[in-house]
Formats: C-alpha cells, structure tokens, sequence
C-alpha cells in the first residue's frame, strides 16, 4: 500500500517537472509545446550518452542534459514559433508538432530504435523507517524534482527576470509597454522548461534503468494531462497536479494491472478536458486565453487549380501505372490512394470545420480492424464488414469526439491525440478480439462479382473508384449549406452561433463522416495487405496524415491527392531514405508552415 | 401592446464589476430602441446576455412572451433575434455571398429536416442525430426541394445586398477580408437581415465610418425598420441617435439611469451628470 504511494510520488515528481514546463510555455508563449515530450528523450538520450558511453558521473550528466535540453528548448523557440509571431494560432502548433515528429526520429536514427539499458547509477539502498520501505532512486527522484522546483519558485518569485517572465505571462503587450523584452523572455522561458523537461528524462532513464525513442511520448502526454490537472498556467498547479497523477497512476496500475498504467493518463485527460477544463483549483477556464482559430489562414499565395489541371491529374492516374506496368508501381499508388482517402477524411474535420485532428489514425484502425476481425474471423464477406467498419468508425468518431467539441481551439488537438492513442492502446490489449501484438493475418480479399480482388493491378482501380467517390462525397458536401456552416464554425464560432448554426451539431457530424471515411480506408488497407497490426495506426500516421493535408491544402480535395502522393510516393522512389523519412515529413511540415501556410492547393 | 423584448431585474457580474446591474426594459414592436452611456457602462454586456453569449447571473428576459434568459446562442437566433458586433465579426475567409447566406441558416429548410417534431423533442440526442444524417443525405442527393431553396436565397442574397446601393452587390464574390472596414459592417448588417429577424440589435453600427457613412447607415436603419423588424441600437453619435430613435435608454454604471423619447433624455439632468460630470459650485470646489 505504501510502496505504491512511495513509487507514485515518485513518479509524481517526475510528471510534476514536465508539467511546470507545460505550464512556463503555455503562460507565457500561449502555446501547448507538443515537442516537450520529445526534449524529454533528449534529455535522457544525452544522460545516457554521457554515462555508459563517456563514463561521466550521473549528477554532472544531469546537469549537461538539462543544459543541453535548455539549448534546444532555446533553438525550438527560435526556429519553430519566433518566425511565425503574428501568425494564425494554428501554425505554431503545427510547427511544434513537425519538431516533435523530426526529434523523435532523429533519436532513434541516433542512438537506433532499440532500448538501451541504463546500468544503476545509484545503490538500491532500500531504507526501513518504521515498517515504510523507501528505497534510494525514490528519495532522489523526491531530492531533485523537490529542488527543481524550489529554485524554480526562487527564480521566479525573487529575480528581476523571473518578474519578467511572469508580467509576460499576465499580459504580454502590458509587459512590453513596460520594457520587458518579451521575446527574450520567451527565450529564457523556453530554455527552463526544457532544462527541466530534459532533467526528468534522464531522471526516469536513471530510476528504470532504460532508456528508449519513445518514453518521452508516452510521458509527455501523462505532463500534459498533470499540467492541465493543475490548470495549466499555474506552477504550483502543475506540482500538485503531477503528484496526484504520479499516486492515482501507480494505485490504478496496482489495481487494474500494470497494462493499464499507459491507459490511466489517457482517460484522466479526456475526463479533466470534458468536466474541469480549467484544471481541479481553477476557477477561470484557461479556455477563455485560448486563442481560438478565427482568421484560421494566413494570407498566402496557393496554385490556383484550373478544371485543366484536374484532368490532367486525372489522366496521370489512369495513364501512369499503366505506363509503369509493375505490382510494385501499383502497390505505392494504391497505398497512396487509400492515405488520399484518410487525407480527404481529414480535410473535412480540419479544413472545413477547423477542428485540428491528431487522432485520425485511430479511426483508420477502428475501420481496419472492424473489416478484419468481421471477415477473418467471423466470416462475414468484405461487403458487410467494409460498411460496417466506416458505420463503426464514424459511430465512435461522433461519439468519443464529443468531449474534443466543448473545447475550442489547441485542446481539440490534445483530445484527438488522447483518444488516438486509446484506440492504439486498446487494439494492442484488447487481445481476446484484436489479436494483441500478433496482429491479423490471412484477411479474406474483397470480391468483385466472383473475382477475387488479389493482384495489385486490379486493387489500384478499387481505390481508385473509391477514392473518387469519397472526393465527390466530400465536394457535394463542401458546396452545401453544410460546408457553408463549418467553415462558418472554423471562421468563428461565437458568430456561427449567433447565426443559429448548432456548432456542437454540426462538428460532431464533421466527427462522424471524417472518421467513417477514415475507417472506410482503414477497411480497404486491410483488405489490400491481407494482414494488419497496431503499430500503423499510431500517431505518426496521424502526423503523416495531417502533413499530406497542410501540405495539399487543408480544405482542398485535389490537394489531398497531391500531398497522399507526394508523401507515399517520393520516399517509395527513393529507397535509401525509408529510414529518414519520418524525418523529412517532419521538415516538410515545418517548410510548409512557415513558407506556405495555405499548402499547395488553396481549398474553400 | 405586448412588449417584444422584456428585461426585469438583470445582472451579471464580473468578478468584482457588476457590468450589468438590475436593469429592466421594454421593447415594443416596430420601435428603434437606442442604448446609450459612456465607455464602459455595461451595454456591449447587455447586449450579450440578451443573445445568450453568457447567461445572466439573476434576471428575467422574455422575448415574444418566451422566457429565453440563459438559452444557448443558437436556440435564442434561432428565436428570431439577430445582432451585430461592436468589433465586427464576419467571417474572413469566406465570400459575400456566403457570409449573408449563412446569416439565413435560422430559416434554412435543409437544415430543419425534424420540423414535423414537437419543438421539446427536436433536441434530443439521438433524434437530432438522425435530423443530422437526413440533412447530409439531402444535401448530396440535392433533390429539388433543396436546390429550388437555393435558388430562391440567392435571389433574396441580391435583394438584401440591394439595400446597400453599389456597396456589396459587385463585390458578392468578394472575400470579406479583402473588404473596406464599412463594407465589412454592411456585410455584417447584411448577414443580419438575411436571418429575417424580429429583433435586430446592432452594436456601434457606425464605429468608424465617416460622415457620409455614417448618414447612410441611418438612412438604411430606418429602412429597415421600414420592413417591419424592431430595432436595439448601441450607438456614440448622439445626432444618430436623436434622430432616429423612438425611445432612448442611457445606462450608466451598469444601471439604466433614463429611459425616454430623444428629446426627454437630452435634458435630463442625470444623463447630463453621466456624460459630462457634476457641475461643481465655487464654494464646494476643492482648494
């Protein structure tokens, strides 16, 4: 009972320093840091980098991480959100998101995607006071957060700059007027939470003595959710709110099992997002500073699409993998086919209703495993299950979207990657109907009057007449009163109501088609590769997904097309960077954003 | 006559500021209602808590004889009251014509498909996820009935438009950010009306314009109250509003301190004493 609060705090600790860092950024920047879960890694990547391979000793590694994840936190402050000062609220978001997805890869094409082993840095001395076990790792986990934040708290309270930093936070254009260099202090801002981000990573390396690419996801998310606990702009929040996270999770896990630990962040998140937006002490929601996505674009200069270029992207489809007779020509295209529906599913969410979706690879792989499991196992003809899989997907997307819809602007965002990550979590776990890790193979093929549809050939002109169709779908929707309304609800909300439009209707049916579209891919991917597993239906897909799209153009059909095949394509062309190609998503989006905001193809 | 709009004892609070302060007001229908006060005084707030953008904190608001305090936004426009905003929010990135289109979304039959329900039932969860996927089904199949209502609003669109001359009609395809900053008040004015509404409140209609502007708008004004639609305006240019107001409510401090035809209020000595101080005697004067 004791270990379990003893191993919460602990971990409370942990989340605390995240979340301090959540709430330093979003007061002071305005802005929900979706790369702080990445200089989580860093920091324990360089902790580790410094003790097994340079033989340094854990306390001076502790301090070089935190100084070097200070430096990125400065240089992702300079590169990714000072250029787009002035800009529409989504396009520092976005760009976070791109340096998040560029930093987790570049560990993993560092340091390789495997797990390295952290050997024991401090002796597993365990100490008895009075029947309560406490073992050392904890008590110095407890040491340095508790230090952490107290010097933190000195800093802000006692120094000249930690003023600075806090008259920013109240009121920026207030702070300028008085002579407070807001973007220097934007810069220190950025340096300290990062620091402190990067101490907890090298802290978590040294307490579970393992370091891997993907923990600072996972506890990037559980600081997110403690930030938000706390109420999201309040430091003292952000502590209190990560030790009560840290102690529920380690109750949750010794009640549930410890699958579930991963589950309990995640569901604590979509709880505080639907009932306490404002956080447990708040009373006024942090919602209201959120800037809203009015003027969603930036002005730019887009392609102007000519019904010529239509046809002639058209005439590519029909000609080129005739031209290019090989399965291996028709295999890249028709995947690029099917991301162009999952792409053209996110258009009408994003583009059209506004709502930024970073979950939309969940519903992919509600789709996909509804057909699989319908066919493979219950033997149902892919005619039943690929209805039924867009039916399910968009059931839920309406649904379990609801929560995303009383909130506006970035916690739209936030909910969509929580949920996502709770479609891929309960795919994993869920062993008894998906499978577990093994995934599903031997999934029927779809049949055409009696044909099997197996060669590639023969699947490419499948997605391609179901691609067309859902372009049509969509465009027919575009032009009705009901693509005049969410892009009504996307200009401003507060306005569409005053119009009469039900704003919480109609973005939960912009929720339900989107994710049925999407779930009608996912069906059609798992009947293309025969066999499916949770891991392409992740985040990144949902990352790659919403690239395609700022890079088309978001509310653009065509441009959907554009960016699936650019961004399938190129990286199949040239092979020897499949293992960068993650990253060179991650630059894309960060270029697109901040040099071409309104994508290639400008949309309605 | 029964009063369209019937405030009693309104309130709502700021943390420590009351912005709106026990006020309670009549309006009759057909009559152009100005709201008048310093900076300041609780009317934008007013305005606000009539539309439903925050619920009052205690008070009465009936609108037609319906009690519609603390109604969500939509439900109460949908009612029929329409409003334009003191910092104008049309929206951006769309054109003219579909900024004014969605002002008729209130009456829009595509978007209505549960009308043969009883009002109560028509909110409901589940039957109002079934309106929802009745009205996608219509809109891609476009039968007739949907395509002739189209049909019908973009002849209203030019109608409406034609109240503000040569200003918006060529620029129907215009997107709003591109407009003059007037133009963008017509629009918002024009999304207004296109909701056909009972009331019509129009928050600092003129901010901003010139005089000759200025002269138009009041001219349209009383066009439009011409139509049969009554009136709450919230306006600074005094001249405006003597000359076209039935009655006059000056709000001070979050508390309504006149209510009077234009020619009453000009005199009165609190009105006087709001805007322009207490005249201070010599001997009360301060050393």
């Amino acid at each position: 009972m004791l270990d379990h609060l003893i191993n919460g705090l602990a971990l409370g600790n942990i989340y605390a320093l995240i979340a301090i860092g959540f709430a330093l950024i979003f007061g002071v920047a305005n802005l929900i840091n979706f790369a702080h879960g990445s200089v989580f890694t860093w920091g324990a990547y360089i902790g580790w980098t410094l003790i097994v391979v340079l033989g340094v000793p854990w306390y001076l590694a502790l301090v070089v991480a935190a100084l070097g994840c200070g430096l990125l936190g400065i240089a992702i402050e300079r590169l990714a959100l000072r250029p787009l000062a002035g800009g529409p609220p989504i396009a520092p978001l976005l760009s976070t998101v791109a340096l998040s997805v560029v930093l987790d890869q570049a560990v993993e094409r560092i340091w390789t995607p495997d797990p390295r082993s952290l050997p024991a840095q401090v002796p597993s001395l365990v100490f008895n006071l009075g029947g309560v076990r406490i073992g050392l790792p904890d008590l110095l986990i407890a040491a340095i957060g508790l230090t952490s934040a107290l010097v933190l708290w000195l800093f802000l309270t006692r120094t000249k700059l930690g003023w600075a930093v806090r008259a920013t936070a109240q009121d920026r254009d207030a702070a300028l007027q008085m002579g407070v260099d807001v973007d220097r202090i934007q810069a220190v801002t950025f340096g300290i939470a990062s620091g402190l981000g990067g101490v907890a990573g090298l802290l978590v390396g040294i307490y579970y003595n393992n370091v891997y690419p993907s923990m600072g996801f996972q506890a990037g998310l559980s600081g997110l959710t403690a930030a938000m606990l706390g109420g999201l702009t309040s430091v003292p929040g952000a502590v209190v709110g990560g030790l009560l996270l840290g102690v529920g999770e380690s109750f949750g896990a010794a009640g549930l099992g410890n699958t579930y630990r991963q589950m309990i962040s995640f569901v604590v998140l979509i709880l505080v997002l639907m009932f306490r937006p404002s956080g447990l002490f708040g009373e006024r929601s942090a919602l209201s500073m959120d800037p809203g996505f009015g003027g969603f674009f930036a002005a730019g200069r887009t392609f102007q699409i000519r019904p010529l270029w239509l046809v002639g992207i058209a005439l590519v489809a029909l000609v080129a993998p005739l031209l290019l007779d090989e399965p291996y020509m028709y295999r890249v295209f028709t995947v690029a086919l099917i991301f162009a529906i999952l792409a053209m599913s996110l258009t009408l969410v994003a583009g059209q209703a506004g709502q930024i979706s970073l979950g939309h690879a969940g519903f992919f792989g509600i789709g996909a495993y509804t057909s699989a499991i319908l066919t493979t196992f219950a033997g149902y003809s892919p005619w039943v299950g690929l209805p039924l899989a867009a039916l399910l997907a968009g059931l839920i997307g309406a649904v379990i979207t609801f929560p995303a819809l009383r909130v506006r602007g970035h916690y739209v965002a936030i909910a969509t990657l929580g949920i996502g990550q709770i479609v891929a979590f309960t795919l994993l776990n869920w062993e008894s109907v998906t499978n577990g890790p093994m995934g599903i193979t031997r999934i029927p093929p779809i049949s055409i009057f009696g044909v099997d549809i197996v060669r590639p050939s023969e699947f490419y002109w499948l997605a391609l007449v179901v691609a067309l169709a859902v372009a049509l779908v969509i465009w027919q929707l575009s032009r009705s009163h009901l693509g005049r309304s969410w892009r009504a609800i996307r200009e401003d909300e507060t306005a569409a109501l005053t119009v009469a439009i039900r704003a919480d209707h109609y973005k939960a049916l912009a929720f339900g088609l989107s994710a049925a579209i999407a779930g009608l891919g996912g069906g059609l991917i798992a009947h293309f590769y025969g066999y499916i597993s949770y891991d392409s239906f992740l985040a990144r897909e949902s990352i790659l997904t919403l690239t395609m799209v700022v890079l088309g153009g978001m509310s653009s059909i065509p441009g959907a097309f554009v960016g699936a095949l650019a961004l399938i394509g190129i990286p199949e062309l040239f092979r020897p960077l499949a293992d960068y190609r993650y990253i060179l998503y991650g630059f894309l989006l960060l270029l697109v954003i901040r040099f071409r905001p309104r994508g290639l193809i400008g949309g309605p | 006559m029964a009063p369209l709009l019937e405030i009693r004892e309104l309130r709502r609070h700021f943390g420590g500021v009351a912005a709106v302060d026990g006020v309670g007001l009549t309006v009759q229908p057909g009559e152009i209602l100005s709201v008048i006060g310093p900076n300041g005084a609780g009317k934008t707030t007013l305005f606000n808590l009539i539309t439903g953008l925050f619920p009052p904190d205690t008070g009465e608001i009936a609108f037609a004889g319906q009690p519609i305090a603390g109604l969500a936004p939509d439900r109460i426009a949908e009612l029929g009251i329409a409003r334009t905003y003191q910092n104008q929010r049309v929206f951006a990135n769309l054109t003219v014509r579909d900024n004014v289109l969605l002002g008729a979304h209130r009456r829009l039959k595509a978007a209505r498909s549960l009308d043969w329900l009883p009002l109560d039932r028509r909110r409901s969860g589940l039957l109002s996820g079934v309106g929802l996927l009745v009205e996608t089904a219509r809109a891609l199949v476009r039968p007739p009935s949907v395509r002739a209502e189209e049909a019908q609003l973009e002849a209203e669109l030019d109608e409406i438009l034609a109240i503000f001359g040569e200003r918006l009609l060529p620029r129907k395809a215009e997107y709003a950010k591109n407009l003059s900053y007037a133009n963008r008040r017509r629009t918002e004015i024009a999304r207004a009306l296109a909701a056909r509404p009972t009331l019509l409140l129009l928050d600092e209609p003129t901010a901003g314009m010139n005089p000759t502007e200025t002269a138009e708008v009041t001219d349209q004004i009383v066009q439009i109250r011409g139509r049969g639609t009554t009136i709450m305006l919230i306006e600074h240019k005094l001249s405006l509003v003597m000359a076209i107001s039935d009655r006059v409510v000056v709000m001070d401090y979050g508390k309504k301190i006149a209510d009077a035809p234009p020619a009453e209020v000009a005199v009165d000595p609190a009105v006087v004493e709001a805007y322009l101080g207490r005249r201070v005697r010599a001997e009360e004067a301060p050393a």
